[in-house]
């Protein structure tokens, strides 16, 4: 796996953010200047990639895809896959990325300069088009398996891994690298901002994303890019791979009620999906890394199905975006991520800024400090606009043989 | 403009944003199948020699230009 993202620029770097429950939030002025109600944002520099890639990768590249390039070279090289392995052997790719608004805004802006569509030169097709991280991923690494981006709001990149595990029980393929990307830029998130879901709490930014606290005031964009490596188990084995965890169970819901509300009843089917397709019950999950956004409603309808499915087990819970922001597009993946590392490291990362329950959150054991505890088992829960709902289940990889 | 000044140019834009290495630029190197140019390089050339020299580059007077000499000569005389 790999991850680029406010809390750091690869695996290590995020392992001590998420064990100091370090914030990764800033205010970006740009966004002041242009109107936005809110100018905080997860704070991330954007990789150097001369002399990394050629021109004509860069060139098709947009903000995302760079994070997803950083994020996918880290994971391959840590899942021992060399470029040689990707030229030689049919590797898919399956990402999640939901819009690419800089590249469209930027190559619009150019043609009302030129009057001429001939000087938005030659990358802004590729980096404006939906599937821009899956074109440039496959190309870059020349990756010739299943090649599809995931569209699905803010649980795109959770979907992609469910996808992911889909295509290689079905036997399809042996590899899949899945993962979630998020532009940052302000031109990205200024109709989101428009609606009124960001949080205002300007004046201290770093307290801004407070998920499940009663004083929750809206969520806080946030981007990067996370990716994991998928593989058929026999296979990893063969190759003698370093495994991390096995994705147990993937769990799916459409509410089919509203376009901006979360539903208490879709997140619970995937939740219940996910456990049955997993084969393990509620019981058996010893954390769950919660899609909480930092909403008032999101938080509360999330609160009550966890209520419902989880409280009388105490399972340990608390939302990364607390430190992260809402990483949107990348979400469902960057937990995965997250939480791999709080597996592998023991630990569970803290809810920060959770201070005060409200009546929704009051009976779940959110975790608010760093707590030492080994996880062999957890839940991710990502929901997205559209009422479309996703739901992991992870098991620690442990070596019996 | 002189020859001299649209030779510097065009090399100074090739190296820095083409990235084409700079022992390659001889006035008889193919622009294609020598400097490596493909047709989507070609449009970001296009929008430089825009900016650059304040002309658009129109492909039907591109029909015979195949080397580099040949590039700097028609830049020239667009620009005179």
């Amino acid at each position: 796996m790999g991850i680029y993202s406010c809390l750091g620029k690869n695996l290590d770097e995020v392992t001590a953010s998420l064990r100091a429950g370090k914030s990764g939030i800033g205010i970006d002025p740009k966004r002041i200047e242009y109107g936005y109600r809110s100018p905080l944002t997860g704070i991330l520099e954007r990789p150097v990639l001369k002399g990394i890639l050629d021109r004509r990768s860069r060139v098709c590249l947009p903000e995302q895809g760079e994070y997803a390039y950083m994020a996918t070279a880290e994971a391959l090289k840590n899942a021992g896959i060399d470029q040689e392995y990707l030229e030689n052997n049919e590797v898919g790719v399956l990402y999640g990325n939901d819009s690419s608004a800089k590249a469209v805004i930027d190559a619009h802006t150019t043609a009302m300069e030129y009057k001429d569509t001939q000087m938005m030169g030659s990358g802004a097709i590729f980096q404006s088009m939906n599937s821009t991280v899956t074109m440039n991923l496959s190309t870059i690494f020349k990756l010739r398996g299943i090649n599809l981006t995931i569209s699905a709001a803010c649980a795109s990149g959770s979907h992609a891994i469910g996808l992911g595990l889909m295509y290689i029980r079905a036997g399809w393929q042996d590899m899949v690298i899945c993962g979630g990307a998020q532009e940052t830029n302000y031109l990205s998130m200024g109709s989101f901002d428009g609606i009124a879901a960001f949080s205002t709490r300007i004046d201290d930014p770093t307290k801004a994303s407070r998920p499940f606290d009663r004083d929750h005031d809206g969520l806080v964009p946030s981007g990067g890019a996370a990716t994991v490596i998928l593989e058929e188990y026999e296979h990893a084995v063969k190759r003698g791979a370093p495994i991390i965890a096995e994705v147990l169970g993937y769990g799916f819901s459409s509410n089919g009620v509203n376009i901006s509300q979360p539903s208490d009843a879709g997140s619970i089917i995937a939740m219940e999906r996910a456990l049955k397709d997993a084969g393990v019950a509620a019981k058996d999950i010893d954390y769950i890394n919660a899609h909480a956004t930092s909403t008032v409603q999101g938080d509360q309808l999330e609160a009550k199905a966890l209520d419902k499915l989880f409280a009388e087990y105490r399972t340990p819970i608390s939302s990364t975006k607390s430190m992260t922001g809402h990483e949107c597009w990348m979400a469902g993946a960057s937990e995965i991520v997250y939480s791999n590392l709080m597996m592998l490291n023991s630990f569970i990362a803290p809810n920060i800024n959770f201070e005060n329950p409200d009546e929704y959150s009051q009976n779940l054991n959110i975790v608010n400090q760093t707590q030492e505890k080994n996880i062999d088992t957890y839940l991710s829960n990502s929901f997205g606009f559209g009422g479309t709902n996703s739901a992991l289940v992870i098991k620690k990889f442990r070596n019996t043989k | 403009m002189q020859k001299e000044e649209v030779i510097k140019t065009v090399n100074e834009f090739l190296v820095e944003e083409i990235e084409i290495e700079e022992n390659l630029l001889k006035e008889d190197a193919l622009l294609k199948e020598g400097l490596g140019i493909d047709s989507l390089d070609f449009v970001d050339i296009v929008v430089i020699v825009e900016k650059k020299f304040g002309f658009k580059i129109k492909p039907e007077e591109m029909k015979d230009v195949r080397t580099l000499g040949q590039f700097y000569d028609y830049i020239v005389s667009k620009v005179n």
